[in-house]
Protein backbone atom coordinates (compact mmCIF):
# COMPACT_ATOMS: atom_id res chain seq x y z
CA UNK A 1 0.00 0.00 0.00
CA UNK A 2 1.72 3.00 -1.04
CA UNK A 3 1.05 6.99 0.49
CA UNK A 4 -1.31 7.46 -2.57
CA UNK A 5 -3.59 4.73 -2.00
CA UNK A 6 -4.06 5.55 1.56
CA UNK A 7 -5.14 8.78 0.51
CA UNK A 8 -7.57 7.30 -1.77
CA UNK A 9 -9.34 5.66 0.82
CA UNK A 10 -9.34 8.55 3.03
CA UNK A 11 -10.46 10.48 0.53
CA UNK A 12 -13.26 7.98 -0.72
CA UNK A 13 -14.69 7.14 3.03
CA UNK A 14 -14.90 10.26 3.36
CA UNK A 15 -16.99 11.12 0.18
CA UNK A 16 -19.12 8.45 1.11
CA UNK A 17 -19.83 9.90 5.38
CA UNK A 18 -20.34 13.09 3.61
CA UNK A 19 -22.99 11.97 1.32
CA UNK A 20 -24.91 10.08 3.99
CA UNK A 21 -24.56 13.41 5.99
CA UNK A 22 -26.63 14.96 3.17
CA UNK A 23 -29.25 12.92 3.25
CA UNK A 24 -29.24 12.14 6.74
CA UNK A 25 -28.52 15.76 8.38
CA UNK A 26 -31.66 17.39 10.42
CA UNK A 27 -30.63 20.50 9.67
CA UNK A 28 -30.54 21.61 5.60
CA UNK A 29 -27.50 23.83 6.40
CA UNK A 30 -25.24 21.09 7.99
CA UNK A 31 -26.89 19.02 4.74
CA UNK A 32 -25.25 21.50 2.57
CA UNK A 33 -22.13 21.75 4.51
CA UNK A 34 -21.77 17.92 4.39
CA UNK A 35 -22.37 18.75 0.42
CA UNK A 36 -19.06 20.81 0.74
CA UNK A 37 -17.14 17.82 1.84
CA UNK A 38 -18.35 16.03 -0.65
CA UNK A 39 -17.58 17.84 -3.32
CA UNK A 40 -14.05 18.50 -1.63
CA UNK A 41 -13.19 14.62 -1.70
CA UNK A 42 -14.34 14.15 -4.61
CA UNK A 43 -12.04 17.12 -5.86
CA UNK A 44 -9.07 15.47 -3.84
CA UNK A 45 -9.66 12.06 -5.63
CA UNK A 46 -9.57 13.77 -8.69
CA UNK A 47 -6.09 14.93 -7.94
CA UNK A 48 -5.19 11.22 -7.45
CA UNK A 49 -5.80 10.37 -10.92
CA UNK A 50 -4.09 13.04 -12.07
CA UNK A 51 -7.45 15.37 -13.10
CA UNK A 52 -6.09 18.49 -11.63
CA UNK A 53 -7.81 20.86 -14.00
CA UNK A 54 -10.93 18.92 -13.05
CA UNK A 55 -10.54 19.47 -9.53
CA UNK A 56 -9.32 22.82 -9.37
CA UNK A 57 -12.81 23.79 -11.38
CA UNK A 58 -14.65 21.57 -8.77
CA UNK A 59 -13.68 23.35 -5.93
CA UNK A 60 -13.89 26.75 -7.73
CA UNK A 61 -17.25 26.42 -9.55
CA UNK A 62 -18.85 23.97 -7.16
CA UNK A 63 -17.92 24.76 -3.95
CA UNK A 64 -16.41 28.77 -4.49
CA UNK A 65 -19.63 29.44 -6.19
CA UNK A 66 -23.07 26.90 -6.22
CA UNK A 67 -22.66 25.82 -2.73
CA UNK A 68 -22.19 29.45 -1.06
CA UNK A 69 -25.60 30.20 -2.82
CA UNK A 70 -27.33 27.20 -1.60
CA UNK A 71 -25.91 28.45 1.66
CA UNK A 72 -26.98 31.57 1.35
CA UNK A 73 -30.47 30.45 0.06
CA UNK A 74 -30.85 27.84 3.29
CA UNK A 75 -29.61 30.28 6.02
CA UNK A 76 -32.14 32.97 4.99
CA UNK A 77 -34.99 29.64 5.12
CA UNK A 78 -37.37 30.16 8.82
CA UNK A 79 -37.17 26.15 9.10
CA UNK A 80 -39.15 24.34 11.00
CA UNK A 81 -37.15 21.18 11.45
CA UNK A 82 -40.18 19.27 13.36
CA UNK A 83 -42.50 19.95 10.34
CA UNK A 84 -39.41 19.48 8.06
CA UNK A 85 -39.11 15.73 8.97
CA UNK A 86 -42.58 14.82 8.68
CA UNK A 87 -42.94 15.98 5.30
CA UNK A 88 -39.47 13.94 4.28
CA UNK A 89 -41.53 11.10 4.85
CA UNK A 90 -44.15 11.57 2.38
CA UNK A 91 -41.41 12.40 -0.08
CA UNK A 92 -39.85 9.16 0.70
CA UNK A 93 -40.67 6.83 -2.16
CA UNK A 94 -40.20 8.85 -4.81
CA UNK A 95 -36.66 9.77 -3.30
CA UNK A 96 -36.13 6.09 -3.44
CA UNK A 97 -37.34 5.40 -7.13
CA UNK A 98 -34.72 8.05 -7.74
CA UNK A 99 -31.80 6.18 -5.64
CA UNK A 100 -32.65 3.04 -7.21
CA UNK A 101 -32.81 4.20 -10.79
CA UNK A 102 -29.23 6.06 -10.38
CA UNK A 103 -27.98 2.91 -8.56
CA UNK A 104 -28.76 0.50 -11.34
CA UNK A 105 -27.44 2.94 -14.05
CA UNK A 106 -24.00 3.03 -11.82
CA UNK A 107 -24.58 -0.58 -11.68
CA UNK A 108 -24.76 -0.74 -16.16
CA UNK A 109 -21.78 1.69 -16.34
CA UNK A 110 -19.57 -0.14 -14.20
CA UNK A 111 -20.68 -3.44 -16.26
CA UNK A 112 -19.73 -1.51 -19.00
CA UNK A 113 -16.17 0.40 -17.85
CA UNK A 114 -13.17 -1.77 -19.03
CA UNK A 115 -11.19 -2.15 -15.91
CA UNK A 116 -7.76 -3.75 -17.20
CA UNK A 117 -7.47 -0.78 -19.39
CA UNK A 118 -5.78 2.21 -17.57
CA UNK A 119 -6.50 5.92 -18.81
CA UNK A 120 -3.74 6.50 -21.38
CA UNK A 121 -1.86 9.67 -20.88
CA UNK A 122 -2.70 11.43 -18.06
CA UNK A 123 0.29 11.72 -16.40
CA UNK A 124 2.29 13.32 -19.08
CA UNK A 125 -0.20 15.43 -21.03
CA UNK A 126 -0.90 18.96 -19.39
CA UNK A 127 -4.39 18.02 -19.18
CA UNK A 128 -5.56 21.91 -19.06
CA UNK A 129 -4.39 22.05 -22.42
CA UNK A 130 -5.41 18.31 -23.30
CA UNK A 131 -9.32 19.92 -22.39
CA UNK A 132 -8.81 23.11 -23.92
CA UNK A 133 -7.82 21.58 -27.21
CA UNK A 134 -10.81 19.45 -27.15
CA UNK A 135 -13.47 21.58 -25.90
CA UNK A 136 -12.51 24.08 -28.49
CA UNK A 137 -11.89 21.95 -31.64
CA UNK A 138 -14.00 18.83 -31.57
CA UNK A 139 -16.74 19.88 -29.00
CA UNK A 140 -16.51 23.36 -30.28
CA UNK A 141 -20.38 23.45 -31.24
CA UNK A 142 -22.05 21.92 -28.02
CA UNK A 143 -19.74 23.72 -25.84
CA UNK A 144 -20.65 27.05 -27.36
CA UNK A 145 -24.09 26.15 -27.44
CA UNK A 146 -23.81 24.89 -23.65
CA UNK A 147 -22.76 28.43 -22.74
CA UNK A 148 -25.36 30.33 -24.79
CA UNK A 149 -27.80 28.39 -22.86
CA UNK A 150 -26.02 29.31 -19.50
CA UNK A 151 -26.28 33.13 -21.09
CA UNK A 152 -29.96 32.63 -21.45
CA UNK A 153 -29.96 31.55 -18.10
CA UNK A 154 -28.53 34.46 -16.86
CA UNK A 155 -30.44 36.74 -18.40
CA UNK A 156 -33.29 35.55 -17.76
CA UNK A 157 -32.79 35.57 -14.39
CA UNK A 158 -31.71 39.17 -14.20
CA UNK A 159 -34.79 39.60 -16.17
CA UNK A 160 -37.24 37.64 -13.46
CA UNK A 161 -35.82 39.34 -10.51
CA UNK A 162 -34.94 42.76 -11.90
CA UNK A 163 -37.88 45.55 -11.07
CA UNK A 164 -38.11 49.13 -10.80
CA UNK A 165 -39.12 50.16 -7.37
CA UNK A 166 -40.70 53.42 -6.61
CA UNK A 167 -39.54 55.21 -3.42
CA UNK A 168 -36.22 53.68 -3.24
CA UNK A 169 -33.42 56.41 -3.54
CA UNK A 170 -30.47 55.52 -6.02
CA UNK A 171 -27.50 56.72 -6.37
CA UNK A 172 -26.92 57.64 -10.35
CA UNK A 173 -23.54 58.17 -10.14
CA UNK A 174 -23.01 60.12 -13.71
CA UNK A 175 -25.98 62.37 -12.63
CA UNK A 176 -23.64 63.04 -9.52
CA UNK A 177 -20.48 63.92 -11.74
CA UNK A 178 -22.17 66.11 -14.22
CA UNK A 179 -23.02 68.51 -11.44
CA UNK A 180 -21.25 71.24 -11.55
CA UNK A 181 -20.40 74.16 -8.91
CA UNK A 182 -23.04 76.50 -10.89
CA UNK A 183 -25.74 74.46 -11.03
CA UNK A 184 -26.07 73.07 -7.63
CA UNK A 185 -24.27 75.98 -5.90
CA UNK A 186 -25.81 79.84 -5.42
CA UNK A 187 -24.26 82.54 -3.51
CA UNK A 188 -26.68 85.56 -3.06
CA UNK A 189 -25.22 88.80 -1.57
CA UNK A 190 -27.66 89.06 2.18
CA UNK A 191 -27.06 92.62 3.64
CA UNK A 192 -26.26 92.24 7.62
CA UNK A 193 -29.83 92.18 9.30
CA UNK A 194 -32.38 91.16 6.69
CA UNK A 195 -31.58 87.40 5.85
CA UNK A 196 -34.54 85.31 6.96
CA UNK B 1 23.13 21.39 -0.90
CA UNK B 2 22.21 18.55 -2.80
CA UNK B 3 24.68 16.23 -0.85
CA UNK B 4 22.99 17.58 2.23
CA UNK B 5 19.32 16.66 1.05
CA UNK B 6 20.89 13.15 -0.28
CA UNK B 7 21.92 12.58 3.50
CA UNK B 8 19.24 13.87 5.39
CA UNK B 9 17.07 11.23 2.72
CA UNK B 10 19.37 8.88 3.26
CA UNK B 11 19.43 9.53 7.35
CA UNK B 12 15.23 9.88 7.74
CA UNK B 13 14.86 6.54 6.02
CA UNK B 14 17.35 4.44 7.89
CA UNK B 15 15.17 5.98 10.84
CA UNK B 16 11.95 5.93 10.17
CA UNK B 17 11.52 3.61 6.72
CA UNK B 18 10.76 4.57 3.41
CA UNK B 19 6.93 4.93 3.63
CA UNK B 20 6.84 7.01 7.27
CA UNK B 21 9.73 9.00 5.86
CA UNK B 22 7.99 10.38 3.05
CA UNK B 23 4.88 11.43 4.97
CA UNK B 24 7.62 12.91 7.96
CA UNK B 25 9.77 14.52 4.58
CA UNK B 26 6.70 16.20 3.75
CA UNK B 27 5.90 17.12 7.32
CA UNK B 28 8.88 19.09 7.74
CA UNK B 29 8.92 20.92 4.06
CA UNK B 30 5.18 22.57 5.09
CA UNK B 31 6.77 23.44 8.32
CA UNK B 32 9.64 24.81 6.67
CA UNK B 33 7.32 26.65 4.43
CA UNK B 34 4.69 28.04 7.30
CA UNK B 35 7.29 28.86 9.88
CA UNK B 36 8.31 31.77 8.10
CA UNK B 37 4.81 33.00 6.35
CA UNK B 38 3.06 32.81 10.19
CA UNK B 39 6.10 35.22 11.24
CA UNK B 40 4.97 37.70 8.65
CA UNK B 41 2.06 37.12 9.49
CA UNK B 42 2.67 37.98 13.56
CA UNK B 43 4.82 40.57 12.48
CA UNK B 44 2.31 42.36 9.91
CA UNK B 45 0.68 43.26 13.04
CA UNK B 46 3.03 45.74 14.00
CA UNK B 47 4.04 46.75 11.38
CA UNK B 48 0.72 47.71 10.94
CA UNK B 49 0.48 49.47 14.41
CA UNK B 50 3.61 50.87 13.70
CA UNK B 51 2.86 52.04 10.21
CA UNK B 52 -0.47 53.55 11.26
CA UNK B 53 1.20 55.44 14.16
CA UNK B 54 3.75 56.72 12.25
CA UNK B 55 0.98 58.40 9.65
CA UNK B 56 -1.07 59.88 12.73
CA UNK B 57 1.90 61.24 14.16
CA UNK B 58 2.30 59.21 17.23
CA UNK B 59 4.88 56.02 18.26
CA UNK B 60 2.18 53.34 18.21
CA UNK B 61 3.32 50.37 20.44
CA UNK B 62 6.93 50.94 22.11
CA UNK B 63 6.39 49.55 25.43
CA UNK B 64 7.04 45.45 25.31
CA UNK B 65 10.61 44.99 23.93
CA UNK B 66 12.73 47.27 22.59
CA UNK B 67 10.92 49.46 19.64
CA UNK B 68 7.81 47.07 20.50
CA UNK B 69 9.11 44.57 19.21
CA UNK B 70 7.58 41.69 21.42
CA UNK B 71 4.32 43.52 21.21
CA UNK B 72 2.70 40.44 18.87
CA UNK B 73 3.63 37.37 21.34
CA UNK B 74 2.02 39.78 23.93
CA UNK B 75 -0.95 39.75 22.29
CA UNK B 76 -0.47 35.95 21.54
CA UNK B 77 -0.29 35.30 24.89
CA UNK B 78 -3.04 37.51 26.29
CA UNK B 79 -5.64 36.12 23.49
CA UNK B 80 -4.45 32.20 24.49
CA UNK B 81 -4.95 32.85 28.24
CA UNK B 82 -8.36 34.26 27.73
CA UNK B 83 -11.83 32.64 28.41
CA UNK B 84 -13.16 31.30 24.91
CA UNK B 85 -17.16 32.50 25.20
CA UNK B 86 -18.94 29.39 23.75
CA UNK B 87 -22.94 31.27 22.97
CA UNK B 88 -25.38 28.88 24.73
CA UNK B 89 -27.57 29.02 21.30
CA UNK B 90 -24.42 28.84 19.02
CA UNK B 91 -24.32 25.75 17.08
CA UNK B 92 -21.12 24.25 18.58
CA UNK B 93 -19.38 22.17 16.09
CA UNK B 94 -19.69 24.57 13.71
CA UNK B 95 -18.58 27.35 15.92
CA UNK B 96 -15.33 26.18 17.04
CA UNK B 97 -14.73 24.76 13.29
CA UNK B 98 -14.91 28.37 11.37
CA UNK B 99 -12.43 29.96 12.79
CA UNK B 100 -9.76 26.79 11.24
CA UNK B 101 -11.84 27.05 8.23
CA UNK B 102 -10.74 30.50 7.79
CA UNK B 103 -7.16 30.20 8.79
CA UNK B 104 -6.54 26.63 7.26
CA UNK B 105 -7.40 27.69 3.27
CA UNK B 106 -4.90 30.80 3.91
CA UNK B 107 -1.74 28.59 4.67
CA UNK B 108 -3.18 26.09 2.35
CA UNK B 109 -2.66 28.64 -0.70
CA UNK B 110 1.35 28.44 0.60
CA UNK B 111 2.05 25.03 -1.02
CA UNK B 112 2.29 26.58 -4.68
CA UNK B 113 3.89 30.16 -4.11
CA UNK B 114 7.58 30.09 -5.68
CA UNK B 115 10.19 31.96 -3.87
CA UNK B 116 12.80 31.09 -6.62
CA UNK B 117 12.41 28.69 -9.39
CA UNK B 118 13.61 26.08 -7.05
CA UNK B 119 11.93 27.08 -3.71
CA UNK B 120 8.84 25.90 -4.24
CA UNK B 121 6.71 23.25 -2.29
CA UNK B 122 4.72 21.76 -5.12
CA UNK B 123 5.27 23.36 -8.64
CA UNK B 124 2.05 22.24 -9.99
CA UNK B 125 1.08 23.08 -13.37
CA UNK B 126 -1.96 24.68 -12.29
CA UNK B 127 -1.22 27.27 -9.91
CA UNK B 128 -2.80 29.93 -10.60
CA UNK B 129 -6.09 27.59 -10.97
CA UNK B 130 -5.24 26.25 -7.15
CA UNK B 131 -4.70 29.65 -5.68
CA UNK B 132 -7.94 30.70 -7.26
CA UNK B 133 -9.66 27.60 -6.44
CA UNK B 134 -8.17 27.71 -2.92
CA UNK B 135 -9.18 30.92 -1.79
CA UNK B 136 -12.69 30.61 -2.75
CA UNK B 137 -12.72 28.48 0.28
CA UNK B 138 -12.05 31.21 2.64
CA UNK B 139 -15.39 32.59 2.30
CA UNK B 140 -17.38 29.05 4.41
CA UNK B 141 -15.23 29.84 7.64
CA UNK B 142 -17.07 33.23 7.57
CA UNK B 143 -20.67 32.11 6.48
CA UNK B 144 -20.41 29.09 9.31
CA UNK B 145 -19.27 31.64 11.50
CA UNK B 146 -21.93 33.90 11.40
CA UNK B 147 -24.80 31.47 10.70
CA UNK B 148 -23.33 29.54 13.95
CA UNK B 149 -23.36 32.29 16.41
CA UNK B 150 -26.81 32.84 16.13
CA UNK B 151 -26.74 36.66 16.48
CA UNK B 152 -28.13 39.17 14.62
CA UNK B 153 -25.13 41.27 13.99
CA UNK B 154 -23.10 37.97 13.26
CA UNK B 155 -25.35 37.05 10.10
CA UNK B 156 -25.49 40.14 8.64
CA UNK B 157 -21.61 40.97 8.58
CA UNK B 158 -21.02 37.15 7.29
CA UNK B 159 -24.01 37.87 4.61
CA UNK B 160 -22.03 40.99 3.80
CA UNK B 161 -18.94 39.63 3.81
CA UNK B 162 -19.63 36.58 1.93
CA UNK B 163 -21.51 38.45 -0.72
CA UNK B 164 -18.46 40.93 -0.76
CA UNK B 165 -16.13 38.00 -0.95
CA UNK B 166 -17.50 36.35 -3.64
CA UNK B 167 -17.96 39.63 -5.95
CA UNK B 168 -14.36 40.35 -5.78
CA UNK B 169 -13.64 36.87 -6.35
CA UNK B 170 -14.22 37.48 -9.50
CA UNK B 171 -12.99 40.36 -11.15
CA UNK B 172 -9.76 39.38 -8.83
CA UNK B 173 -9.39 36.02 -11.30
CA UNK B 174 -10.59 37.95 -14.02
CA UNK B 175 -7.57 39.90 -13.55
CA UNK B 176 -5.27 36.89 -13.67
CA UNK B 177 -6.76 35.57 -16.70
CA UNK B 178 -4.74 37.94 -19.30
CA UNK B 179 -1.57 37.07 -17.03
CA UNK B 180 -2.41 33.59 -18.35
CA UNK B 181 -2.57 34.69 -21.54
CA UNK B 182 0.30 36.28 -22.16
CA UNK B 183 2.22 33.79 -20.23
CA UNK B 184 0.21 30.29 -21.92
CA UNK B 185 1.15 28.59 -18.76
CA UNK B 186 -0.96 28.49 -15.43
CA UNK B 187 2.25 27.12 -13.43
CA UNK B 188 3.54 30.12 -11.24
CA UNK B 189 7.35 29.85 -11.78
CA UNK B 190 6.44 30.07 -15.67
CA UNK B 191 4.58 33.12 -15.37
CA UNK B 192 7.71 34.78 -13.45
CA UNK B 193 10.17 33.15 -15.83
CA UNK B 194 8.15 34.75 -18.72
CA UNK B 195 8.92 38.30 -17.19
CA UNK B 196 12.16 38.48 -17.87
CA UNK B 197 11.61 41.18 -20.84
CA UNK B 198 9.36 43.13 -19.33
CA UNK B 199 6.82 43.01 -15.93
CA UNK B 200 3.60 41.78 -16.45
CA UNK B 201 2.75 45.00 -14.85
CA UNK B 202 3.97 47.41 -18.05
CA UNK B 203 1.59 46.12 -20.60
CA UNK B 204 -1.56 45.42 -18.11
CA UNK B 205 -1.32 48.36 -15.58
CA UNK B 206 -5.00 48.56 -15.50
CA UNK B 207 -5.58 44.79 -14.28
CA UNK B 208 -2.72 45.53 -12.01
CA UNK B 209 -4.93 48.41 -9.79
CA UNK B 210 -7.98 46.44 -10.63
CA UNK B 211 -6.15 42.95 -8.82
CA UNK B 212 -4.86 45.04 -5.88
CA UNK B 213 -8.03 46.97 -5.42
CA UNK B 214 -9.98 43.98 -5.42
CA UNK B 215 -7.91 42.07 -3.22
CA UNK B 216 -8.17 44.79 -1.00
CA UNK B 217 -11.49 44.01 -0.96
CA UNK B 218 -12.09 40.12 -0.67
CA UNK B 219 -9.56 40.40 2.44
CA UNK B 220 -12.00 42.26 3.69
CA UNK B 221 -9.78 45.36 4.69
CA UNK B 222 -10.08 49.33 4.49
CA UNK B 223 -11.82 51.06 2.84
CA UNK B 224 -14.02 48.05 2.34
CA UNK B 225 -14.17 46.54 5.71
CA UNK B 226 -18.16 46.78 5.97
CA UNK B 227 -18.30 42.86 7.41
CA UNK B 228 -16.86 44.86 10.66
CA UNK B 229 -18.31 48.20 9.98
CA UNK B 230 -18.54 48.24 13.60
CA UNK B 231 -20.67 51.14 14.29
CA UNK B 232 -23.58 49.41 12.64
CA UNK B 233 -22.76 45.74 13.39
CA UNK B 234 -20.25 45.71 16.11
CA UNK B 235 -17.69 43.26 15.02
CA UNK B 236 -19.34 41.79 12.19
CA UNK B 237 -19.23 38.01 11.75
CA UNK B 238 -16.97 37.58 14.71
CA UNK B 239 -18.89 39.39 16.86
CA UNK B 240 -19.60 35.82 19.42
CA UNK B 241 -15.75 35.12 19.08
CA UNK B 242 -13.60 36.07 22.36
CA UNK B 243 -9.91 34.87 22.86
CA UNK B 244 -8.43 32.39 20.37
CA UNK B 245 -10.66 31.60 18.11
CA UNK B 246 -11.25 35.51 17.30
CA UNK B 247 -7.52 36.02 16.90
CA UNK B 248 -7.71 32.83 14.31
CA UNK B 249 -9.57 35.09 12.05
CA UNK B 250 -7.33 37.85 12.43
CA UNK B 251 -4.09 35.87 11.55
CA UNK B 252 -6.24 34.42 8.72
CA UNK B 253 -7.15 37.96 7.52
CA UNK B 254 -3.33 38.63 7.45
CA UNK B 255 -2.03 35.64 6.27
CA UNK B 256 -4.33 36.57 3.18
CA UNK B 257 -3.43 39.81 3.31
CA UNK B 258 0.51 38.21 2.93
CA UNK B 259 -0.84 35.35 0.58
CA UNK B 260 -1.96 38.27 -1.81
CA UNK B 261 1.16 40.48 -1.69
CA UNK B 262 3.12 37.77 -2.81
CA UNK B 263 0.81 36.75 -5.57
CA UNK B 264 0.63 40.41 -6.61
CA UNK B 265 4.27 40.52 -6.56
CA UNK B 266 5.01 37.69 -8.46
CA UNK B 267 2.05 37.55 -11.13
CA UNK B 268 2.63 41.24 -11.93
CA UNK B 269 5.90 42.57 -10.68
CA UNK B 270 8.29 40.13 -12.08
CA UNK B 271 8.35 37.83 -9.01
CA UNK B 272 12.39 37.68 -7.73
CA UNK B 273 13.54 39.22 -11.25
CA UNK B 274 15.65 42.25 -10.43
CA UNK B 275 14.26 45.57 -12.28
CA UNK B 276 17.35 46.11 -14.16
CA UNK B 277 20.18 42.88 -14.97
CA UNK B 278 22.63 44.74 -13.32
CA UNK B 279 21.10 44.42 -10.22
CA UNK B 280 20.80 40.62 -10.65
CA UNK B 281 24.17 40.17 -8.10
CA UNK B 282 20.92 40.51 -5.19
CA UNK B 283 19.42 37.09 -4.62
CA UNK B 284 16.00 36.85 -5.68
CA UNK B 285 14.25 36.17 -2.67
CA UNK B 286 14.62 39.63 -1.87
CA UNK B 287 13.71 41.14 -4.73
CA UNK B 288 10.63 39.17 -3.86
CA UNK B 289 10.56 40.15 -0.30
CA UNK B 290 10.97 43.65 -1.24
CA UNK B 291 7.82 44.12 -3.74
CA UNK B 292 5.60 41.54 -1.65
CA UNK B 293 6.79 43.80 1.37
CA UNK B 294 5.57 47.10 -0.77
CA UNK B 295 2.37 45.65 -1.98
CA UNK B 296 1.84 44.85 2.40
CA UNK B 297 2.77 48.42 2.64
CA UNK B 298 0.16 49.95 0.76
CA UNK B 299 -2.29 47.83 2.45
CA UNK B 300 -1.39 49.31 5.49
CA UNK B 301 -1.42 52.80 4.11
CA UNK B 302 -4.68 52.73 2.48
CA UNK B 303 -5.84 51.50 6.03
CA UNK B 304 -4.65 54.96 7.35
CA UNK B 305 -5.53 57.05 4.46
CA UNK B 306 -9.48 56.32 3.11
CA UNK B 307 -12.69 56.25 4.63
CA UNK B 308 -14.95 53.09 4.53
CA UNK B 309 -17.02 52.40 1.45
CA UNK B 310 -20.96 52.38 1.51
CA UNK B 311 -22.11 49.02 0.43
CA UNK B 312 -24.08 49.50 -2.44
CA UNK B 313 -21.20 51.71 -3.31
CA UNK B 314 -18.76 49.08 -3.12
CA UNK B 315 -21.05 46.74 -5.17
CA UNK B 316 -21.35 49.14 -7.65
CA UNK B 317 -17.55 49.18 -7.66
CA UNK B 318 -17.25 45.04 -8.12
CA UNK B 319 -19.84 44.67 -10.46
CA UNK B 320 -20.22 47.39 -12.92
CA UNK B 321 -16.67 49.10 -13.02
CA UNK B 322 -14.23 46.34 -12.50
CA UNK B 323 -16.11 43.16 -14.26
CA UNK B 324 -16.71 45.06 -17.34
CA UNK B 325 -13.47 46.47 -17.59
CA UNK B 326 -11.40 43.49 -16.59
CA UNK B 327 -13.48 41.04 -19.67
CA UNK B 328 -12.57 44.16 -21.95
CA UNK B 329 -8.62 43.44 -21.06
CA UNK B 330 -9.08 39.32 -21.53
CA UNK B 331 -10.58 40.16 -24.97
CA UNK B 332 -8.15 43.07 -25.64
CA UNK B 333 -5.16 40.58 -24.34
CA UNK B 334 -6.71 37.87 -26.68
CA UNK B 335 -6.62 39.95 -30.13
CA UNK B 336 -3.14 41.92 -29.25
CA UNK B 337 -1.78 38.55 -28.96
CA UNK B 338 -3.44 36.83 -31.89
CA UNK B 339 -2.55 39.84 -34.29
CA UNK B 340 1.21 39.93 -33.03
CA UNK B 341 1.63 36.08 -32.55
CA UNK B 342 -0.79 34.30 -34.45
CA UNK B 343 -2.46 31.03 -32.71
CA UNK B 344 -0.98 29.67 -29.92
CA UNK B 345 -0.58 26.78 -28.17
CA UNK B 346 -1.22 24.34 -31.57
Amino acid sequence: MTVADIIFYLFATLAVLAALGVVGSRNPVHSVLFLVLTFFSTAGLFVLIGAEFLAAVLVMVYMGAVAILFLFVVMMLDVDFARLRRESVRYLPLGLTVGFVMFVELGFMVGHHHWDKAVSGLDTVNNTLAIGQALYTRYLYPFEVASLILLVALIGAVALTHRERKRVHRQDIARQLARTKEDAVELRKVASGEGA
Amino acid sequence: MADFLKMVHEMGVGFFGPLLWSLVWVVIKVVLLLAPVLFIVTYITLAERKVIGAMQVRPGPNRVGFFGVLQPLADAVKLIFKETILPIKADKGLFILAPLLTLVPALLSWAVVPFSPELVLANINIGVLYLLAISSLGAYGIIMAGWSSNSRYAFLGAMRSVAQMVSYEVSMGFTLIPVILITGSLNLVDVVEHQKTWWNVIPLAPMFFIYFISVVAETNRTPFDLPEAEPELVAGFFTEYSAMSAGLFLMGEYANIVLVSFLGALVFLGGWLPPVSILGFIPGLVWLGLKAGFLMFVFLWIRATFPRYRYDQLMRLGWKVFLPLSLFWIFLTGLVLQLTQGVRGG
